[in-house]
């Protein structure tokens, strides 16, 4: 599904991703931990095409496509979701209506018909109440006013209508009280699936006992330092980052 | 006034000028050098269709400055009147229209400015509304983009009257759209609103001057827009406050959007009060439209035109929640729509 090739990027005069090489198979969800500063956020924005990130070397494909060479708003449209740290509060504008243009926009960047009104709605009702998310918030301005967990809720409330097979969830945790960690889980778990997969950017151990991974990796000083099963996040949240912060 | 008087005189040297404090940025002695010649008679059959067409009101024309010179709101009576002031060809000219709504009346008056050529254009509008009496303005503006053009609104007020304007405009080569307004205070309530969208080398001047002259009067005032390519937005928003005004209640916005680097937004706003007890206040920003939003946006996977121009919508779009004219705010999101797609 994701292939990262010795992956390198810029930013401005510095160099944060120093030659990375990931693999996220298909149906599988990967942990990404790190201490700050080691590139996990500059991994997500790169991968979604956010401008001011100079990719100096290496490759990044979905499903064999080369993501690199693609506008942020085509990569989404081949499936890609970044699952945002801090939401962006879009005035003006209600959430369904950003939903419903998004979720167009996509389509016929895909050359499918749009969704018709009626299953929009249809299909945002059963979301939202899967999420537990007042129907009324919806036709407020996208996140305007919301309190972060409410932002988060929203995230994964956009993941589900728009439904993409690679998700990357960007610190999700942050912000969330125990009771809105378990939804927005709940959420995510949801969507796992054959022919799903995600990468869960993530600081602390907590958030991976309610989104079970696959595989962890440590990123530390712009690579992947170590990979292994669930116990590695476990050792991790134990001893800390120190040692690969030395060994980087 | 002299933009008149240079029209009916053919007298450049009374055009208004930079050095007219009030006229800095909207120069038309530097622009024009000369006035030209008066401008044609125009048929009816060229006119073809205005934006107000198809709704319910009774048509006035003024067509390339020909036209009625007064329309009265008898008491108590209740009219939408669609005022089209049409102008074609490269001449001059000048017109006035006096409006009185008499007590208790109400007036809804759809106007639009069409068409211009190369030509130069002013129109004057006197507007005084009897005691309890209100009036409602909409204005759609869409000019030719070698026209210059001129039109000044003066309001008188009575007691418990109520004065409502959303301006709506595309600019022009050079245009001013400037209200005056004299408040007496006592319960009159006023509300000057306005929406821009400028791009190429367009120029829109939004002047607006209301002096609250007695005890406790209500001013409102939002005026948002949008600067593009070379365009060019002036916007100057006067309220006085005069000695013995009190309890005078006067709030003032202006918020520009630049989507170019070569394009530029001139904003003065003014408050000057001579009275101890009001609640004044205004606010001006001018701002790009937010990067880290786009790319939120883009990410969920809106194209960036399609992100520029839903955002610019959904920031001209608080001025059109406040119309309070017949006119469904559909039409008028689409107009506006249909002005910023065409590339922003």
């Amino acid at each position: 599904m994701l292939s990262l090739r010795d992956l390198r990027v810029r930013v401005g005069e510095r160099e944060i991703l120093k030659g990375l090489t990931l693999d996220v198979p298909s149906g599988e969800v990967h942990a990404i931990m790190g201490p700050n500063g080691a590139g996990k956020s500059t991994l997500s924005y790169v991968l979604t095409g956010r401008p001011g990130y100079e990719v100096t070397g290496g490759a990044a494909e979905l499903d064999g496509v080369d993501l690199l060479g693609l506008e942020a708003n085509a990569r989404a449209a081949q499936g890609l979701f970044l699952s945002f740290q801090y939401p962006l509060e879009i005035p003006g504008v209600p959430a369904l209506t950003f939903i419903r243009a998004a979720m167009n926009a996509q389509r016929k960047a895909r050359g499918e018909a749009e969704i018709s009104a009626p299953d929009f709605l249809k299909q945002a009702r059963v979301c939202a109440s899967d999420l537990k998310i007042d129907f009324d918030m919806l036709k407020r301005p996208l996140n305007v006013g919301f309190s972060g967990g409410e932002k988060k809720r929203m995230e994964v409330f956009q993941m589900a209508m728009l439904s993409p097979r690679f998700m990357i969830l960007d610190e999700t945790d942050s912000g969330l009280d125990i009771d809105a960690l378990r939804i927005v889980s709940d959420g995510v778990n949801a969507l796992r699936g054959p022919g799903r997969s995600m990468l869960v950017i993530t600081h602390y151990q907590r958030l991976l006992d309610y989104i079970r991974p696959d595989r962890v990796h440590v990123l530390a000083d712009g690579r992947i330092a170590a990979s292994g099963g669930p116990e590695l996040a476990l050792e991790l949240e134990r001893e800390g980052y120190d040692k690969y912060a030395r060994a980087a | 006034m002299s933009l008149d008087e240079a029209i009916r005189l053919r007298d450049p040297s009374r055009l208004p000028s930079r050095r007219d404090e009030d006229w800095r940025w909207t120069d038309l002695r530097g622009l024009l050098r000369t006035v030209p010649e008066p401008s044609q008679r125009l048929e009816p059959g060229e006119l073809g269709v205005g934006p107000f067409d198809g709704l319910e009101g009774e048509a006035i024309l003024v067509a390339n400055g020909a036209g009625p010179e007064d329309l009265r709101i008898v008491a108590d009576e209740s009219r939408t009147v669609i005022l089209r002031n049409v102008s074609r060809g490269d001449g001059a000219h000048a017109s006035r229209l006096r409006i009185e709504v008499a007590a208790g009346g109400r007036l809804t008056l759809l106007e639009s400015h069409e068409g211009g050529g190369a030509g130069l254009s002013l129109l004057g509008i006197d507007l005084s509304l009897g005691e309890g009496a209100s009036c409602e303005r909409l204005v759609l503006s869409d000019l030719d983009p070698e026209s210059v053009a001129v039109v000044e609104l003066d309001v008188r007020l009575s007691a418990r009257t109520r004065f409502a304007q959303t301006l709506m405009t595309t600019g022009a080569r050079r245009q001013r759209l400037e209200t005056r307004v004299r408040h007496p205070g006592q319960g009159a309530e006023v509300r000057l609103d306005g929406a821009y969208v400028l791009r190429d080398r367009r120029h829109a001047d939004l002047t607006t001057s209301v002096r609250h002259e007695g005890p406790d009067g209500r001013t409102e005032q939002l005026t948002r827009g949008i600067v593009d390519d070379q365009a060019r937005a002036v916007f100057q928003g006067r309220i006085t406050v005069q000695e013995g005004a009190d309890g005078a209640d006067a709030r003032m916005a202006h918020n520009a959007l630049i989507l170019s680097d070569r394009a530029e937004v001139d904003a003065r706003p003014e408050l000057e009060i001579y009275a101890d007890d009001v609640a004044c206040a205004h606010g001006a920003t001018v701002g790009a439209l937010d990067e880290d939003v786009l790319f939120y946006m883009r990410q969920r996977g809106l194209p960036e035109a399609e992100a520029r121009s839903l955002l610019a919508a959904s920031f001209l779009g608080e001025v059109l929640d406040r119309v309070e004219a017949p006119v469904p705010v559909e039409y008028l999101r689409a107009w506006l729509a249909a002005r910023l797609d065409a590339g922003i």
